[in-house]
């Protein structure tokens, strides 16, 4: 049992998909101080949003 | 992977094509590849099912010129275990394939394509380079027509009732860009169901396509496309709302296809135990929308249920935030800082700038001619490096800028590329993983500020770029390094609001161990909800929120303060001191963040007899009349809706987004009880959005009735003895009917709050309709611009139960971003006073936004101004304000910025 956490709850999250969902939970959890690992299928973290041109209202570029 | 420089050598030499999903199926990529330019990681990868040598041991080309040795065919899958305290689903969705239905010839003719095909088409990393074209001759095409719900709300051809939620409003934005992005005189047209514009600010982006671009809605669902075998041109054949056969033929065809559940993915969440619903999406309820059905499993996006960006993110933050709540006690024993090398001292350096110079892909690179921007960069006084990269911005072009400035012993660097707001702070950390201050840096903004707005006149915009250049290195030879002050943080939170979204961000804080004082002005908890029946999915409302109510009033860590305003408050993230006024005392708090959840209500309708016939109800007075077992309701043999009651109308332009879904689902409560009872539903467009969608299916085989009316021919109420006389022209039949109704219920709008004196308080802006503004409409959409503040529930827009916990949690989690921190640091772009000159007028202290800065008394019995760094955004507004010059801010100080101007005029 590690002297710091009586409870011996895992300070660590896993994050299963690397779109625009999974990119905020996983900066959300490393930043307060939780160890993240995110896991994607894919070679490179993005998903879906990277494919897209233009996102509205404002017609900014979704990259 | 580490050794991979993503020169690309590998995929130059790779003999084997094959088709680029990245791109939609619309270009061929190599075995070997990175998805996309700006990939991360940018590290070539490769497609082993289609790699010749792991296919059959022979090829091998990519390892022969690999220059890094990076490329190791021996790699094999690995099983690792991992060992976590919480899991969180973010999968995604598949795009539905149209190859299913035969109707629309997805894989025969090559100019019907799907939604996400045109995204590619339109993107200037896209198989055309951003020039649109249409497939089969790569002609630009002079008429696009886009067909709505392709694969959603549809059970007879493909078994998806649901409707995918995102579609009607990327469909709009796709015929807008592609008007823009035309050449020709576009002409675009849209073939839709219902528009379901129900978000904010979409509506009025719909009727600004409709109005001002020109684009045009046809209300039917195309039944046959044909397509001319010479021309590839395609014939829709569709029947209008009056009946009459018609007929148009269109260049190019996007199907606007849904989202789905892949087998794979239902699969997975097979082997995770995990309940999904009939339409395979992740089972959860509207009190708790981001909890999966087995414990310490969250989900968030569209594997929840069709959605859009920001509730991707809102759903993202609110999964964190119940994870965070479960692992409180072990936050921070597993996580390291990073660590930056010690910055270098430049202060008595010559200055040695290096300049890179970005293509955007054909972003920038298609208009201005890079290379002799570049070639100009390197005669300017101070340069001694200049490059020129396809995207600056990409993995390797960070470690190969650090590599240089500590190679070149670079003391400044200059970016020539998009806009800071976006990039400025990724080049900012590359400079201090390189020992530089981040503040010996400038963008010089080729893209937004040139090759986008000059894109027809080429050479003018490359002088720009050249004159935008020069005027960046004038800056930058006299630009410092700035300090970056810290600041402690009081860890805990003001939430204003006891609502669902307030108490569901008290909780979300307290769980993880953050003190809250809840603030309520109403003497009891629960907001608007205490009005509220159910739930669309069936969760009863009072149930849920005394559970809610019990457990924040319990909570040992929130303090409860009902029948209380916010009087005053001062300070700023991280340290807010807050005076508030509770049943007539004052109570000071010190706070680090801040959450307004302050709400919306109901508005009161001014029209079809409300206030002159009690017969005549709004949504929250049916909830009312139900609990309270009214005799009329069960009495009742014909029963009206009118939807969109103060909506979408010139005064409220915006969809209240609730509305539909609650008459229908008191319209299906109506059927229930009484069968054989008349319910009608008169609407604009019926918006039921995602699974709600079940419900309008329901609606219809319980024989409710809908009749649709146009905003330019309202319904007409009139009093008719005992009944009310409903009139209304039916689309169907042509012509007026008259309903007779026991009960008319109106869907009254949801209105925002006096939140004036809530943003004048803490500086926050609202938009045209008066709701409050978050940061960024689809990044950012639970803050503030202001730090430390944070925005949930229906004081953002009018939202669903589900919508408002799974925001007020998000909000939860940023603060606690903020909150699990014991000190922050501030920017150093701020404002400073020279107090020698300063003579105390007030001038910057009236004109500063952010109450950073004000007069106080010196030690020496003088009137200065002082700044307050935490606070000061850096704007300008006090140097621009101060009669003497005595306020200036950092990096832009009067010099630093009279130089560029000088520069500009100089050729």
């Amino acid at each position: 049992m590690n002297a710091e956490n009586p409870q011996n709850v895992q300070g660590s999250v896993m994050v299963v998909g690397s779109g625009i969902a999974g990119m905020q939970t996983a900066l959300d959890l490393a930043d307060s101080g939780f160890y993240v690992y995110l896991v994607e299928k894919s070679p490179s973290i993005g998903g879906v949003m990277a494919q897209l041109d233009k996102t509205f209202p404002t017609n900014d570029c979704a990259m | 992977m580490d050794k991979c420089i993503a020169c690309g050598e590998c995929a130059e030499k790779c003999p084997k094509k094959v088709t680029d999903t990245f791109n939609a199926g619309l270009a061929k990529r190599k075995a070997i590849y990175v998805e996309y330019p700006q990939a991360v990681p940018l590290k070539y990868a490769i497609d082993a099912p289609n790699c010749i040598y792991l296919k059959n041991g022979k090829c091998g080309f990519c390892a022969k010129v690999c220059p890094a040795q990076a490329i190791d065919f021996e790699q094999k899958e690995k099983t690792v275990r991992l060992q976590v305290g919480s899991v969180i689903l973010a999968p995604g969705f598949s795009a539905f394939d149209p190859q299913k239905l035969d109707t629309y010839q997805y894989s025969q003719y090559q100019n019907v394509i799907t939604s996400l095909e045109m995204e590619r088409i339109l993107s200037a990393t896209g198989p055309y380079h951003g020039h649109l074209v249409r497939p089969s001759d790569k002609k630009e095409p002079s008429k696009i027509a886009w067909l709505q719900c392709i694969g959603s709300r549809d059970i007879n051809r493909c078994d998806h009732g649901y409707c995918s939620s995102v579609c009607c409003m990327y469909a709009v934005k796709e015929a807008v860009i592609a008007k823009e992005h035309s050449p020709v005189a576009l002409d675009t047209a849209i073939f839709y169901m219902d528009m379901r514009t129900y978000g904010k600010e979409f509506e009025s982006y719909y009727q600004r396509a409709k109005d001002e671009k020109g684009v045009r809605f046809i209300r039917t669902r195309v039944h046959t496309i044909v397509e001319n075998r010479e021309t590839k041109d395609l014939s829709l054949r569709y029947v209008d709302e009056n009946g009459k056969a018609l007929e148009e033929t269109f260049d190019l065809v996007v199907l606007s296809v849904g989202m789905e559940t892949s087998k794979e993915l239902a699969a997975f969440a097979g082997r995770l135990e995990i309940e999904l619903n009939a339409d395979n999406f992740a089972k959860t309820d509207c009190f708790s929308p981001v909890k999966t059905s087995r414990d310490g499993i969250y989900v968030c996006g569209a594997f929840q249920e069709p959605k859009d960006i920001p509730y991707s993110v809102m759903e993202a933050s609110a999964a964190a935030c119940w994870a965070e709540a479960d692992l409180a006690t072990s936050r921070g024993t597993l996580t390291k800082t990073k660590t930056f090398p010690v910055e270098k001292n430049i202060t008595d350096e010559e200055a040695r700038i290096g300049v890179f110079v970005c293509n955007c892909g054909t972003n920038i690179g298609g208009i201005v001619n890079v290379p002799a921007v570049a070639e100009m960069a390197r005669t300017l006084p101070g340069v001694t490096y200049v490059e020129e990269n396809l995207f600056t911005c990409s993995q390797d072009s960070q470690d190969k800028i650090k590599d240089i400035i500590l190679k070149k012993g670079l003391n400044r660097v200059v970016v020539a590329a998009c806009t800071p707001r976006t990039h400025e702070a990724l080049f900012q950390e590359t400079l201090r993983d390189a020992g530089l201050n981040k503040y010996l840096f400038e963008m010089a903004n080729i893209r937004n500020q040139c090759s986008w707005v000059h894109s027809k006149e080429k050479d003018e915009a490359t002088a720009k770029a050249k004159d935008l250049v020069r005027m960046a290195v004038a800056r930058t030879r006299l630009i410092t390094s700035l300090g970056q002050p810290t600041i402690s943080v009081e860890p805990s939170a003001l939430v204003i609001g006891g609502g669902i979204a307030g108490m569901t961000s008290a909780l979300g804080l307290a769980d993880q161990g953050y003190a809250v004082h809840l603030v309520e002005k109403q003497e009891r908890l629960g907001g608007i909800a205490l009005g509220l029946l159910n739930t669309w999915k069936g969760d009863n409302v009072p149930e849920k929120l005394a559970e809610m109510t019990k457990r924040v009033t319990t909570h040992s860590l929130i303090n409860v303060y009902t029948g209380a305003t916010v009087k005053a408050s001062t300070g700023f993230i991280g340290n807010f001191e807050t005076t508030l006024s509770v049943k007539g005392s004052d109570r000071l708090l010190k706070h680090g963040a801040v959450i307004v959840a302050t709400g919306a209500q109901e508005h009161v309708p001014q029209e079809y007899l409300y206030g002159q016939n009690n017969r005549v109800l709004t949504h929250l007075e049916l909830d009312r009349a139900i609990s309270s077992d009214d005799p009329r309701l069960p009495a009742a043999d014909a029963v009206a809706f009118i939807q969109c009651v103060g909506s979408r109308e010139s005064k409220r332009p915006y969809c209240s987004k609730v509305c539909c879904t609650h008459s229908i689902k008191s319209a299906v409560r109506f059927k229930k009880i009484n069968p054989e009872a008349q319910v009608f539903v008169i609407y604009r467009d019926i918006r039921t959005y995602g699974q709600r969608e079940l419900l309008y299916r329901e609606a219809r085989e319980k024989g409710v009735i809908f009749i649709r009316y146009d905003l330019e021919r309202k319904p007409e109420v009139k009093n008719d003895g005992d009944r009310l006389a409903i009139t209304v022209k039916d689309h169907i039949l042509g012509r007026d009917i008259e309903i007779h109704a026991d009960l008319l219920i109106l869907a009254a709008a949801i209105v925002p709050r006096d939140n004036e004196v809530l943003a004048q308080m803490f500086k926050l802006s609202c938009n045209s309709d008066n709701f409050f503004n978050e940061a960024h409409a689809k990044l950012r959409p639970v803050e503030f611009a202001t730090a430390g503040i944070f925005l949930a529930g229906m004081a953002h827009y009018p939202k669903p139960i589900e919508e408002s916990i799974a925001q007020a949690a998000a909000a939860a989690s940023r603060a606690a971003v903020t909150l699990s921190k014991d000190r922050i640091t501030v920017e150093g772009v701020v404002s400073y006073v020279k107090e020698f000159m300063c003579r105390g007028c007030g001038e910057c202290e009236r004109a500063c936004p952010f109450n950073a800065i004000s007069v106080q008394e010196t030690d020496k019995a003088m009137l200065a101004a002082v700044v307050k760094e935490a606070l000061c955004k850096g704007c300008g507004m006090c140097a621009v304000a101060c009669p003497t010059g005595a306020a200036s801010v950092h990096h832009f100080d009067d010099r630093e910025v009279l130089t560029m101007v000088e520069t500009a005029f100089e050729y």
